[in-house]
């Protein structure tokens, strides 16, 4: 057995020191001097969080296929450990060989959302690897960022050699044939970083220079080296059952968020919801066939013994294959003791069917996601959930004994009025009454309905990029005015309200549409003790605050501006299938209140069926 | 049919608690596919417990637990299924068929053996003096400890719990009260010569390894302590 990185006494004197010893079971085994690539495939979250993203055991389970690979994972130490790292100048390590990550060929890390940029600093810092690109040497690794995040990568283009845009699955490993030719010939890390520049999706920032207008805003962003593209294209699976999926999960020692098996059973969405970026960075959508899931779910539950096994996608209630996979997870494995724990669905007679199956109907809660309190706001932002659909659910819910109803909202969407905001109040009391409408002795107590609202940020490759975004006096505004409505709501003692918190998301809309400028500010940051932002007992808003100020930044400038159609935006030299175009004619859309069909109803050309296959294709031969 | 199995506990999974060691066993025992049995109710969950909970950061060389199973084949069969599905370090050594009626481990638990020994540069400069010392403070009449708990302090005569203690190679051997009645810990036997000694030993200066874990076959006056795998084993 290998020794640990830690010593015993600071393993005994940290939280949970399971976190960092590796040693799982399904935890891939090599011999690091057999191989010709190290890996560390990084989540700058704590362990129990990046153990339970499904991307990493995707990519983990891929790149360990390989012989010539040895792929490793790196996750932020807490801040306990964090703390005596640095007084001990302990290198950070990954968890299968404890060996320090400044020794790996690569470091790949996964960039899920905003507020973890501060911890992606921690991981190279306290991996003793320079924190610019441009100061790494012939002997550092390759640091390359991917994820959801990665669809903006400037803000964060200071500190990564490249990006991986797109899905992990299909040019990795071409990308790691040419590092080990350019090895093998003795080639330098520059010449390394052209031949990956020529690869689809990926895309050196150090190749390329922004100039900017007097403004602030973008003059032009080209390529200063003849090996980087003007373009880069996002990477996808075309085929989903082609594409390998994870046999043999690891299983953590510790409890974990998603202690579970997870099912993959859909990539991309059809219902084009103009605030959503995944919805529209992974179309068009692609779907599994039942019987991949099938074969996997067995496979899955053998390899690893969980008690638990539940289904993963955008928008599951469109998978084609719903009812099948449902009802054969639930008739094989019900009876085993595995629990089969259920996506959000559509609610209909379906879903309460295999709910009642499934949960505790008395303790478990039915989920809608109105996304906005009225139906011209809903039209705005072309979420197809109508009042009518959304109390029809809801009372045949009550009807099979249901008594909790979670509502999810935004606020500060654009073209928001105080009667959409009110309109929050008004559709949870409808909800509310509906449920009051059974008679006394066949309804199961009181009904508890719990509205949520998160605030609105605009993301790139949404047709909202182009939206402002509200100050955050305007958010709290809006939710004090959301909740002295509930407060005149008759069945009020039956409603709950919960809105989110304004200082982060401000800071994610910076993030969010953030360009070059930002990677400073996210240093300064840093430096002054920034770290866990994600995690409400961490985040340090007046540190933030400050930094703006040093740096000598606007907040306004990334969030509440006023953007032009013709704007080039730092994001703009990504090809991620929806055409700007497109997005230009959903943003009019949506200003008009106008609804677009579905991608099963009708094409409307967002771009995405250049990708040649998924729901673009679908039933035609 | 109820089932004892005996477990080690070795090298990085020491820091792995008590409560995720029943989580990992009930994962084993699916993927080891043993037909074992599922309480009943909403939320079924597997019929299996355990003797004696570690602490973390011990080592051990005797674990008990013991499940319910609806069939099996043999015994051997059952520690080959859970060896082939194991993390590094534990590793199933005892396997044993018990009557119906036998008691369940966690009630039986009477006693234990550990051995202690200095963690790496933790050892004093008089390891020789220390162990000395030990073997003088262990055959007072009284073994007398300042107990610290939220209702204040009390003392404590820790006699009547230490069976043996003894040392070989700079390594400390103890047989102690264990289970429900009188649980004494090897770091509180540390503590007390600590106290006797008056001399306080650095922090974490102890590797301890719990070896065997026995329930009593005798009664209390007259205790027979016999190792857990071997009471209540059904003889066919």
């Amino acid at each position: 057995m290998k020794k640990l990185a830690l010593s015993d006494e600071i393993l005994l004197s940290i939280e949970k020191p399971a976190r960092y010893i590796g040693n799982e079971v399904n935890m891939a085994r090599k011999d690091t001097d057999s191989v010709d690539i190290r890996f560390g495939m990084c989540f700058p979250d704590v362990y129990e969080i990046g153990m339970s993203h499904l991307g990493m055991q995707i990519l983990y389970d891929m790149f360990n296929r390989r012989e010539d690979i040895y792929c490793e994972r790196i996750f932020s130490p807490w801040t306990d450990l964090d703390k005596i790292m640095r007084e001990k100048k302990i290198p950070l390590f990954a968890l299968e060989s404890q060996d320090p990550i400044k020794e790996f060929d690569f470091i790949g890390i996964t960039i899920q959302y905003e507020m973890c940029y501060t911890n992606i600093l921690q991981i190279l810092d306290l991996g003793q690897i320079p924190l610019h690109a441009c100061e790494r040497q012939e002997g550092d690794p390759i640091i390359i960022g991917g994820g959801p995040c990665a669809y903006n990568p400037e803000p964060l283009a200071d500190f990564f050699d490249m990006f991986y845009i797109g899905e992990g699955e299909t040019v990795y490993f071409e990308l790691m044939d040419r590092y080990k030719d350019n090895k093998k010939k003795g080639g330098s890390r520059r010449e390394f970083l052209e031949m990956a520049a020529e690869i689809d999706g990926i895309y050196v920032p150090s190749f390329y220079d922004v100039l900017y207008h007097e403004d602030g805003t973008i003059k032009s962003m080209t390529p200063n080296n003849s090996h980087a593209k003007a373009t880069v294209t996002k990477q996808l699976v075309v085929n989903m059952d082609d594409a390998t999926y994870i046999e043999k999960p690891v299983v953590p020692f510790i409890k974990v968020t998603q202690d579970r098996v997870v099912l993959e059973i859909q990539r991309g969405c059809i219902r084009g919801c103009r605030f959503c970026q995944a919805g529209n960075v992974y179309r068009p959508m692609r779907e599994h066939s039942l019987e991949y899931l099938k074969d996997y779910a067995y496979k899955l539950l053998k390899n690893t013994g969980h008690e638990e096994i539940s289904l993963s996608s955008l928008s599951s209630s469109d998978y084609s294959e719903l009812e099948g996979i449902v009802n054969f997870l639930i008739d094989e494995f019900k009876g085993k003791g595995v629990n089969v724990s259920l996506p959000s669905l559509r609610i209909d007679a379906f879903s309460l069917d295999v709910m009642s199956k499934v949960q505790d109907v008395r303790k478990s809660s039915l989920t809608f996601a109105p996304e906005a309190g009225s139906q011209r706001l809903r039209d705005v932002i072309n979420k197809g959930l109508t009042e009518e659909i959304i109390l029809k659910g809801a009372g045949e819910a009550f009807q099979g004994g249901w008594n909790r109803v979670k509502l999810y909202f935004m606020l500060g969407l654009p073209t928001e009025t105080v009667e959409d905001m009110e309109g929050i109040a008004e559709l949870s009391e409808k909800v509310a009454e509906i449920y009051y409408e059974i008679p006394k002795d066949q309804r199961n107590g009181k009904v508890q309905v719990i509205a949520s609202s998160s605030f609105f940020v605009p993301k790139p490759f949404t047709p909202f990029q182009w939206a402002r975004m509200n100050t955050k006096d305007e958010f709290l505004q809006k939710a004090y005015l959301v909740k002295d409505k509930f407060r005149t709501m008759l069945n009020q003692k039956s409603l709950k309200y919960n809105y989110h918190e304004a200082d982060l998301t401000v800071l994610e809309g910076v993030l969010a549409r953030g360009d070059r400028k930002i990677s400073a500010l996210i240093e300064e940051v840093y430096k002054n003790g920034a770290l866990y932002d994600s995690w409400s007992e961490h985040f340090k808003n007046d540190v933030w605050l400050k930094a703006f100020e040093t740096c000598g930044l606007d907040s306004d400038f990334y969030t509440v501006r006023e953007r032009s159609l013709d704007e080039i935006f730092p994001w703009d030299f990504i090809n991620a299938g929806v055409s700007k175009e497109f997005l230009k004619r959903e943003w009019q859309n949506a200003i008009d209140e106008k609804v677009t069909p579905n991608c099963r109803m009708q094409c409307i050309g967002c771009g995405a069926k250049s990708f040649e296959g998924g729901v673009c294709y679908e039933n035609q031969n | 049919m109820k089932i004892r199995i005996k477990f080690t506990k070795q090298g990085p999974v020491k820091f792995v608690g008590h409560l995720d060691i029943m989580r990992y066993f009930q994962k084993a025992m699916r993927r080891a596919d043993i037909d074992i049995k599922y309480s009943e109710g909403f939320s079924p969950h597997q019929v299996m417990s355990f003797a004696a909970p570690l602490g973390v950061g011990l080592t051990s060389n005797g674990e008990y637990m013991d499940i319910e199973v609806h069939s099996m084949k043999d015994c051997d069969t059952i520690m080959k299924q859970l060896n082939d599905v194991m993390a590094d370090g534990i590793c199933v050594t005892e396997c044993h068929c018990l009557n119906d009626d036998a008691k369940n481990a966690m009630s039986l638990v009477a006693a234990a053996d550990y051995t202690v020994t200095f963690r790496e540069g933790k050892a004093p400069a008089d390891e020789k003096g220390f162990f000395e010392g030990l073997l003088t403070f262990k055959d007072q009449d009284h073994i007398m400890i300042v107990k610290k708990s939220k209702k204040g302090e009390r003392e404590v005569d820790l006699k009547n719990l230490i069976y043996q203690l003894s040392v070989c190679d700079n390594k400390i051997f103890m047989k102690i009260s264990s289970g429900s009645a009188d649980n004494l810990k090897p770091e509180l036997v540390m503590e007390a010569y600590d106290q006797w000694r008056g001399e306080a030993s650095p922090e974490f200066a102890f590797c301890i390894q719990r070896e065997e874990v026995y329930g009593n076959t005798g009664n209390e006056a007259n205790p027979v302590l016999v190792p857990l795998g071997l009471i209540g084993e059904s003889v066919e």
